[in-house]
């Protein structure tokens, strides 16, 4: 059988798309889903057919277009005019959109015709223009609210699997890690490893067996990214894969996901399903010697399993407990064989990388950070949502152009990153540029994404202990320092929170904190102290303001 | 002879889906709580015998995930989100509404079985804080005030249900 031809499916759905005078693109990621994007869905469809325009307009639903907060959004695309997006379309609202803008739009087929809307739609409206999108940068989410992330020949459309075509038929392994070296891509899971080092790891490992893992069990409490993207864009996770397994001399690909995130688990189950149907994955893909599988894995509600070791632990159907490294898994991994390890976000970046070349990446960025990172924006800003920054954008352009500022009356105070494991910025730094080392600098993590914006009235105790609560919960047990350490730890900031507490716990908790960052087995137990350190660095004030009240605020 | 389709317990179905993984277990264990939402006792050792495992091996395993389930959750599985962006807009306080109108704590199910209430964390819907999902029912932006009536929905729901199966 002859191998896919990339190029004609491209072609075929280009001009499958091009036969409709307006497209309809629905979130239908899991914020929008909530927010009933699904009932949306079936309304544009019903008005769709009453006014008999079928063959003119198609309904197509997308990932994440970024607004979550502002859900379900539509957006509406008449050939030769400027799109429009709605915000919190309901269903009625949707049956007036296709009789009272696309129906109008579309009678009159003059080729710029700039349709007036009505009011009650404008209202509705939101700007394309406004910095939330304008400062933005996509690069991991380009498809995402632009494709039905459920059709391969969507994803092709986009230029998909061109990198997998081009490095199957023309690069050799090393070329390809020659690239990434260029795009300076690091892991977006947290630790910022740099990729291609990981890679040249793996692929100098001589076995007969090796794995490519995707990390999918994403575990900051507050943040959605990786979520976002297997769910906008499965395909690009996919084709990641592929091309580290390539890369690495890999056989086979796990994908660890979430178990609570079964949007996610679906369209990745489609994505392989349609790859392979499409000859993508299995024996000798696109004719070459190359030869490829993929299993699905789910987590089962453990954060630990976020880590490396234990999330190879869990794939082997164990506890999900870490084990010391080294051996790293890209030495030794699952069932003993190198094992590629990576998270979504950083496999998503590859086929872009592969395609457009590692300079193209390396033009976003400063130093040591390139190219752009997907955060999920929360807390107290006006435009809450999942959005995609160059990397060196000061934490100020993305608070206040992108997020719009505060969304309560009072100052923000300050932005958490990097979860559980990361710290605050305060206000004052708020011009540090988004950046592995300047993040670190100022006691924070760039981490995987969360970004959570507080005001005055978030109590930075209340907030460490939150995080520390976490990762007390989760903790695995297996050593003491975090066991034992966290514990003690939660118990006297409890105490201060009640205002109980003393200078002397102060004390008390800096050497705690001390002596699980450096005795801990996991990185879990290594950061559980970050939050706590952080606020104690910047915030002592308020450390202290309960110390020396005796009821608490 | 081989068993029909028919003849296999749903044990037997996912222990087959899974048979070409090296360690199916977890697998297995998944599939069982998607259908039965918690994983029975007699399940366990269905599993143990099929799988070849010991039964310590599955219950520490089951145990040490949060996600599985030893007990029937009751009808409706009433998750708050106590994630990061939840927590900073009150979740707190969601999570003490619903378990005094219920009269539980997290983690229990009420006594006629109708209700079961847990903290989980980020649901994905960060913009929509606080959260709260029951069953395939996301509920964003909810206050306290509102807990009662979302209570009283669902018991109505079960009630029209029964009377329906009744009649
Ligand atoms: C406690 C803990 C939790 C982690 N959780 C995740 C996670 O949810 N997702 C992830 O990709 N990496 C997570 N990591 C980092 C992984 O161990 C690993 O470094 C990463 O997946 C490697 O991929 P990358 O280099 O592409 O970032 C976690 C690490 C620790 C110590
Ligand atoms: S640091 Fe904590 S989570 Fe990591 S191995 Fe030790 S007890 Fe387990
Ligand atoms: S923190 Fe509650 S939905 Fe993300």
């Amino acid at each position: 059988m002859p191998p896919v031809n990339i190029e004609k499916i491209k072609n075929d759905e280009i001009k499958r798309q091009n036969d409709f005078c307006c497209r309809i693109f629905v979130c239908a990621s899991t914020g929008c889903i909530s927010s009933q994007s699904m009932e949306a869905i079936d309304a544009l469809e019903e008005a769709v057919k009453s006014h008999d325009l079928e063959n003119e307009i198609e309904i197509v639903p997308t990932g994440c277009m970024g607004l979550c907060a502002r859900g379900p959004l539509v957006r509406v695309e008449v050939a030769g005019q400027k799109p429009v997006l709605y915000e919190t379309v309901d269903p009625m609202f949707a049956r007036l959109v296709v009789s009272e803008h696309i129906r109008p739009a579309l009678a009159k087929s003059v080729k710029d015709y700039a349709f007036k809307l009505p009011d009650f739609l404008k209202n509705r409206t939101v700007p394309l223009d406004i910095d939330f999108f304008a400062q933005q940068q996509k690069v991991v989410l380009a498809n995402a609210g632009d494709i039905d992330p459920e059709s391969i020949e969507a994803y092709i459309a986009r230029d998909g699997y061109k990198a997998l075509e081009k490095i199957l038929l023309n690069m050799s392994p090393e070329q390809i890690i020659e690239q990434i070296e260029k795009s300076g891509l690091r892991g977006r899971g947290g630790g910022g490893f740099p990729v291609a080092k990981k890679w040249t790891f793996a692929r100098q490992s001589q076995a007969e067996y090796k794995y490519v893992i995707c990390n999918g069990d994403e575990g900051d409490p507050g943040a959605y990214m990786d979520r976002s993207i297997l769910e906008a864009d499965p395909h690009a996770v996919l084709e990641g894969v592929l091309i580290a397994a390539y890369a690495t001399g890999a056989q086979e690909g796990i994908f660890y996901i979430r178990a609570e995130y079964p949007l996610a688990i679906e369209r990745m189950k489609k994505a392989i399903r349609q790859a392979k149907r499409n000859k993508l994955l299995g024996k000798n893909i696109l004719g070459t010697e190359f030869s490829f599988d993929c299993q699905i894995r789910l987590g089962a509600g453990a954060f630990v399993c976020g880590e490396e070791t234990a999330l190879i632990a869990s794939i082997e159907g164990r506890r999900g407990t870490p084990r010391p490294r080294p051996p790293y898994p890209s030495v030794k991994g699952v069932w003993d064989m190198p094992t590629c390890l990576n998270n979504v976000e950083t496999l998503a970046n590859v086929p872009s990388i592969l395609r457009n070349g590692g300079d193209w990446f390396a033009q976003w960025g400063t130093g040591s950070s390139k190219g752009t990172k997907v955060f999920a924006l929360t807390g107290k800003v006006i435009n809450s949502g999942l959005i995609e920054i160059p990397m060196g954008l000061s934490l100020r352009e993305v608070v206040e152009k992108i997020g719009g500022g505060s969304s309560t009356a009072k100052e923000i105070k300050a932005v958490q990153t990097g979860g559980p494991s990361g710290g605050v910025i305060k206000r004052e730094d708020l011009d540090l540029p988004v950046c592995y080392d300047r993040f670190q600098q100022a006691g924070s993590i760039m981490g995987s994404g969360g970004m959570i914006v507080m005001d005055q009235d978030d109590s930075m105790v209340d907030i460490a202990s939150f995080y520390l609560g976490f990762t007390v919960d989760e903790s695995c047990g297996k050593c003491a320092p975090c066991r034992i350490g966290g514990k003690q730890l939660l118990d006297l900031l409890e105490k201060i929170s009640q205002g109980k507490g003393t200078k002397k716990d102060i004390e008390s908790i800096k050497l705690l904190c001390e002596a699980m960052r450096s005795a801990s087995l996991c990185g879990l137990g290594q950061t559980a102290p970050n939050p706590v350190v952080s606020t104690l660095t910047y915030f002592e004030n308020e450390y202290l303001e309960k110390i020396n009240s005796e009821v608490c605020k | 002879m081989a068993k029909t389709k028919q003849q296999l317990s749903p044990i037997e179905i996912a222990a087959k889906k899974y048979a070409r993984y090296r360690d199916p277990l977890i697998m297995v264990l998944h599939e069982i709580q998607t259908t039965r939402g918690y994983i029975p006792r007699e399940a366990a050792f269905e599993i143990a015998k099929l799988l070849n495992v010991p039964l310590a091996r599955i219950y520490e395993v089951i145990t040490f995930y949060n996600y599985f389930r030893l007990k029937s959750p009751g009808k409706a599985v009433i998750s708050v989100c106590t994630g990061t962006a939840c927590h900073l807009k009150g979740a707190d306080k969601l999570v003490k509404e619903f378990s005094e109108e219920l009269d539980i704590e997290p983690g229990q199910t009420t006594d006629d079985g109708l209700f079961h209430l847990q903290s989980v964390r980020c649901v994905g819907c960060c913009g929509l804080a606080p959260v709260v999902v029951i069953n395939e029912k996301t509920y964003g932006k909810l206050q306290p005030s509102q807990v009662p009536h979302v209570i009283a929905e669902w018991k109505e729901k079960f009630e029209t249900e029964t009377a329906d199966a009744a009649s």
